[in-house]
């Protein structure tokens, strides 16, 4: 049998968290095809295929799946599921709104956000990742969500087979009606190799300011506390936690961040944390490589000019 | 309309979790247990919605131990009519929870179903997603507002690249998530008034639906901690540590 992987996608780019899941899907042994669902997605679909360790890239094209809806992309998976036993994708917003709804037509249950994969048993983080989960199917098809910062990247220079397919949509009930994405040149937040995230002790949006001339010197992500989202001081993309984006870059820094539980489940995993807040109690620095206690309306401008010292 | 919110007691999520010795799951015996903050938010914008009469009746239902009885109490003090109780003591898995509430869902005439968009406890973030396909709805996730229309519902969406707004023809399933609405605390006579409010109990044996589970765990364990590392006194030294010692800038 064999493993669909569902590419992430925006039509005319394929996200590394495709590469990533593949990497995932390799654990299982099985051949793997990826499903690029979209609409004008030819440039995706050649991407895909240059992915290590693939036999088919198989292109789905409907009005329906320009921004994958989650019906249609039901409808879409559940028409070639007969080929395969597995179906797996990224445990993006895009794929966890929709992966639901293929499992319950397959009467299983879905495996969501998988860190590790030992022969049939997968190991998921639960509470806040205060607990690792090892389960195993108990028979039929298994739906899996991989959370990709738990894969390295499968490689290229493969040379999968093409071919494209079409899928009956009937009326899904659901309709787009419009996007505002934020608009960035950083690095995507779940695969840069710095994030640096401020909490609520920014105390302002503006103050941000402060924390992306930083990223913007170390060529890094900007993430943010649940509690900064909340106060409206950045928008929700940029949330870090157990509900927001699970980040494990190199260097991951804390600024004005306290610590709580459902932050740490989402950047604990980071090769190595630096935090800054004036608080010396602060949970953070007990997760912290390197902790500083200070001000950091003080602290950033400072980093800054040691940063510049050292060329950057 | 009919709104329909499930709601699940869950450990309190400012409580640590901690992994039984035996390694069979995560202690629950003498600790602190909520109602699952997202469910909160869901009961909180159905009983906005009827406050604003776009809901004519709302109603809450938990699948759980006898003291799942105590989450619907507060979901009826929060502001919602009545409540459902499907009485189990097994911990089910979302695909069982979703096919339970298609029956309950069916026997009441919901057209809205509101659920928060993950559980803190097993975090899969499954039920809302398995639900809507047993019903064949359609789903906003991650709802950051809702707008009830004729027949129909537009959500904003939070979406990993920022917002997305979609229009769902009702019935259809929203889950929430945080920033929909901050939710209210229940006044004292609130919590009075909804003692007396009805709870229908039944079992997932009445509604006839199979809750066999169809994974098996093997084991739960205790993560990897991370230790401390150490206080810098400056910026600068911050900075030679990261280059220096860790090799990260």
């Amino acid at each position: 049998m064999a493993t669909l992987v569902v590419a992430e996608h925006n039509n005319t780019s394929l996200s590394e968290a495709t590469s990533k899941t593949v990497s995932a899907a390799k654990a299982l042994g099985t051949d793997i095809d990826i499903l690029v669902a979209g609409q004008g997605a030819s440039a995706a679909s050649e991407a895909a295929a240059q992915i290590d360790g693939v036999r088919a890239v198989i292109t789905v094209e409907h009005d329906l799946l320009a921004r994958q809806m989650p019906e249609a992309m039901e409808a879409t998976i559940m028409a070639l599921m007969d080929g395969y036993d597995t179906v797996m994708a990224a445990d993006t917003t895009t794929h966890k709104a929709y992966m639901p709804r293929v499992a319950a037509k397959l009467d299983t249950q879905q495996i969501s956000s998988v860190t590790g994969i030992d022969g049939d048993v997968f190991e998921r983080p639960i509470y806040a990742g205060n607990a690792l989960a090892y389960v195993k199917s108990t028979g039929g098809k298994k739906v899996v969500t991989v959370r990709t910062t738990a894969f390295p990247l499968s490689g290229d220079g493969g040379s999968a087979a093409s071919e494209s397919k079409s899928v009956e949509i009937g009326d899904t009930g659901s309709t787009f009606v419009s996007e505002e994405l934020t608009k960035s040149d950083r690095p995507e937040l779940t695969g840069a190799k710095i994030v640096i995230s401020g909490g609520r002790g920014m105390g302002s949006g503006e103050n941000f300011a402060l924390i992306d001339t930083i990223a913007d010197k170390l060529g890094a992500a900007v993430g943010a506390s649940r509690a900064a989202v909340d106060a409206g001081y950045v928008p929700n993309d940029y949330q870090v936690g157990q509900t927001g984006k699970a980040v494990a870059p190199q260097l991951y820094i804390a600024v004005g961040i306290s610590g709580a539980i459902q932050h740490l489940a989402g950047m604990k995993d980071s090769k190595v944390i630096a935090a800054i807040n004036k608080d010396e109690e602060a949970p953070i620095f007990q997760v912290a490589d390197y902790g500083l206690v200070a001000d950091l309306f003080k602290a950033l401008p400072e980093l800054d000019a040691e940063l510049a010292k050292i060329g950057y | 309309m009919k709104v329909l919110v499930p709601v699940k007691r869950v450990l309190d999520y400012n409580v640590k979790a901690r992994v039984k010795p035996d390694q069979t799951g995560v202690d629950l015996s003498n600790v602190k247990m909520s109602m699952n903050p997202f469910d909160e938010i869901a009961v909180e914008e159905a009983v906005r919605m009827q406050e604003a009469g776009t809901a004519t009746e709302t109603i809450a239902v938990s699948v759980g131990p006898a003291k799942a009885q105590e989450t619907i109490r507060t979901a009826l003090a929060m502001g919602m009519d009545r409540g459902v109780h499907i009485t189990t003591d097994e911990d089910l898995e979302p695909l069982a929870v979703a096919k339970i509430l298609k029956a309950v869902a069916e026997a009441e005439g919901a057209e809205l179903v509101l659920m928060g968009k993950q559980a803190i406890d097993n975090d899969y973030g499954a039920t809302g997603g398995m639900f809507a396909a047993l019903m064949d709805w359609p789903i906003g996730q991650y709802a950051n507002t809702l707008a009830p229309g004729e027949g129909t519902i537009e959500v904003k969406r939070e979406i990993d690249g920022g917002l997305q707004t979609v229009t769902l023809k009702l019935p259809a399933v929203v889950t929430t998530d945080l920033r929909l609405n901050e939710p209210r605390y229940a006044s004292l006579p609130n919590i009075m008034k909804a003692k007396r409010k009805p709870i229908e109990a039944k079992t997932p044996e009445d509604l006839g639906v199979d809750t066999t589970p169809r994974l098996t765990i093997v084991k739960v364990t205790e993560p990897k901690t991370r230790e401390a590392g150490v206080i810098v006194e400056t910026v600068a030294e911050l900075v030679d540590k990261l280059k220096n010692e860790a090799g990260v800038i």
